[in-house]
């Protein structure tokens, strides 16, 4: 081969050489990404720390949240909503601009990269965001005084993993709708924003009515907040409910992982 | 002749219910410059994402460097450079960003690629712009870059899908000053045009397309020569006048097509046949001598024109 082409070394790496063509894009943007994953949590953290912290405290103490200070029971459901929204929109817009507006997916398949090593490349790529912005959030929470560094710190890989398993399911419905746009403004609007508020975030699950639950149960951000809360602060969550929380994150990221890839070859090979 | 570089047999690609290639054959051999020349939707697009070894057939073999593209995709793609009809380059990044992401792609050394980014820039004349981002250039310019960023892996076969479409003339000719040039340097071209003169400028050989079929194959002059005549004589009467006067040029010439605004007449020497219409007191309006044209041979085989 002319210019020394080695199949078998792009077979292996491909996806990470999707990754930092991402990395490299995301970096045109990196004044407007540290605006927004230093300004979001400090908005949060005066809000609420300062206003709705005090309000509560003032008037229930910390008896509805377990002996927790207000702002650290919601931090690591901010945390993980973060990763979230991070993941979103480091996957679910390059997929939709990779296929459709831009087209770059179909001039990464014409070299000898594949469409499921494009699909992890741009996972992978969109998961580093979310460190990003989790590690951020959480250097934040230590200067704000709300967790202490130690067992906390794995607030960074739990908040991760939360935003990779909601990001992995919805880069698959970004890979398959090729024709509704607006299908993702919908699924900001009726999907992220009830999640937000239903899934334990500003107040314990099991203090809504029963038939409100299930919308945490199968909410990504619940399981990641629970074993965030487990992670930073005395919470008593058994190892079974620990395991059943990490279990229900990672059927979402394989099943979610597993349909993309087989997606973007599908779409690809059209 | 050595073993074609692509060899094509029995080649069929069905959407649905619309088949659109129907059992194409073809070979290219190794330096040629091949075309595939037709209308919009005469299957030429579909038939280049298959050699491109991204889209898959319905029935038919293929053969790029001895390997099937459906089986061996990532292996013959990394012999391909690509230049799809679409340019989809990364705006957002450099024109040297481009290069080199993209020859990554192809897992080649940083060393190699930053070598290789300088001569491609010479090649496309891109110089002054290596740090200008890709949304900011002209079309001639993206094309070019796009031509640029297929060779970053010095390919065996570069396939080019309607490489000038929406182009002005002068980018056009830019262009095929440009890819002459690789033709000269020993590089294997497929290409799509619906440009007559395109595929008469680029290409050693070519099939002519329509409906998913190949309607005929050879030299741009050898189809030129089999399927029309010397000279053709293009002469206006005015719109209604053209298909009164028809019947009594019919009998002047070989053959003769006659289009909504101009009547065409095939001959060997046109000014002879033009005298012959002033004899016969016929005066059109306005008339036009010229060399046949693969327009015409698509007009004799498909009984239509290229650009509807």
């Amino acid at each position: 081969m002319n210019a020394g082409i080695d199949v078998s070394q792009i077979q292996r790496f491909g996806a990470f050489y999707i990754t930092s063509a991402r990395l490299r894009s995301m970096s045109k943007w990196k004044a407007i990404i540290a605006a927004v994953d230093i300004g979001n949590p400090l908005f949060y953290l005066i809000s609420v720390g300062v206003g709705i912290g005090v309000l509560v405290q003032n008037n229930s103490g910390t008896s509805g949240t377990g002996g927790i200070k207000y702002i650290a029971f919601i931090a690591p459901a901010l945390l993980a909503s973060s990763a979230i929204t991070g993941v979103m929109d480091e996957c679910v817009f390059p997929t939709i601009e990779g296929f459709k507006w831009r087209k770059l997916f179909f001039a990464q398949n014409a070299t000898p990269i594949t469409g499921t090593q494009i699909a992890i490349g741009v996972y992978l790529a969109a998961l580093s965001r979310a460190v990003f912005s989790v590690t951020v959030y959480y250097i934040l929470l230590l200067a704000f005084d709300v967790v202490n560094f130690g067992v906390s710190a794995l607030l960074i890989p739990i908040a991760t993993f939360g935003g990779g398993a909601f990001g992995a399911v919805m880069m698959f419905f970004a890979a398959k709708i090729e024709k509704e746009d607006y299908f993702f403004n919908i699924i900001g609007r009726l999907v992220i924003m009830p999640m937000f508020l239903f899934s334990g975030t500003f107040f314990p699950l099991k203090s809504m009515p029963i038939f409100l639950q299930p919308i945490g149960w199968i909410s990504p951000l619940w399981h990641a907040t629970e074993l965030g809360r487990a992670a930073a602060f005395d919470y008593g969550l058994s190892t079974l409910i620990v395991c059943v929380h990490i279990i229900f994150l990672t059927t979402l990221v394989t099943v979610g992982l597993t349909l993309t890839m087989r997606q973007f070859e599908r779409r690809l090979a059209k | 002749m050595s073993k074609p570089l692509i060899s094509v047999r029995g080649l069929t690609k069905v959407f649905g219910d619309f088949t659109a290639v129907n059992g194409i054959d073809f070979d290219v051999a190794k330096g040629e410059s091949f075309g595939l020349l037709g209308p919009n939707g005469a299957g030429k697009s579909t038939t280049m994402r298959i050699l491109a070894a991204t889209s898959t057939r319905t029935s038919g073999s293929v053969e790029i460097l001895d390997k099937d593209p459906e089986k061996f995709g990532p292996l013959v793609r990394a012999h391909l450079g690509v230049v799809p009809q679409q340019d989809n380059l990364d705006g957002e990044l450099t024109v040297s960003e481009n290069l080199f992401i993209y020859g990554r792609y192809f897992g080649l050394s940083k060393k190699f690629i930053k070598g290789k980014i300088e001569e491609l820039l010479e090649f496309a004349q891109l110089e002054e712009k290596r740090d200008v981002k890709v949304e900011a250039l002209s079309g001639g310019m993206k094309r070019r870059l796009t031509i640029a960023r297929g060779l970053v892996s010095e390919p065996d076969i570069l396939l080019l899908d309607e490489p000038t479409t929406g182009l002005d003339p002068q980018a056009r000719h830019i262009l095929w000053d440009r890819l002459f040039r690789l033709k000269e340097q020993g590089v294997t071209l497929v290409l799509t045009t619906h440009f007559m003169d395109e595929a008469e400028q680029l290409c050693d050989r070519l099939v002519v397309m329509d409906k998913g079929a190949i309607m005929a194959e050879g030299s741009p002059s050898g189809l030129i020569k089999e399927y029309s005549s010397k000279e053709v004589l293009e002469v206006r009467f005015g719109s209604d006048r053209n298909k009164e006067v028809a019947p009594q040029l019919a009998q002047m010439c070989e053959r003769m097509e006659t289009l909504p605004d101009r009547v065409l007449m095939y001959t060997e020497n046109g000014e002879k046949l033009l005298e012959q219409i002033a004899a016969a007191n016929l005066h059109p309006t306005t008339s036009l001598v010229r060399r046949s044209s693969l327009e015409d041979v698509f007009l004799r085989l498909t009984g239509r024109t290229l650009i509807e």
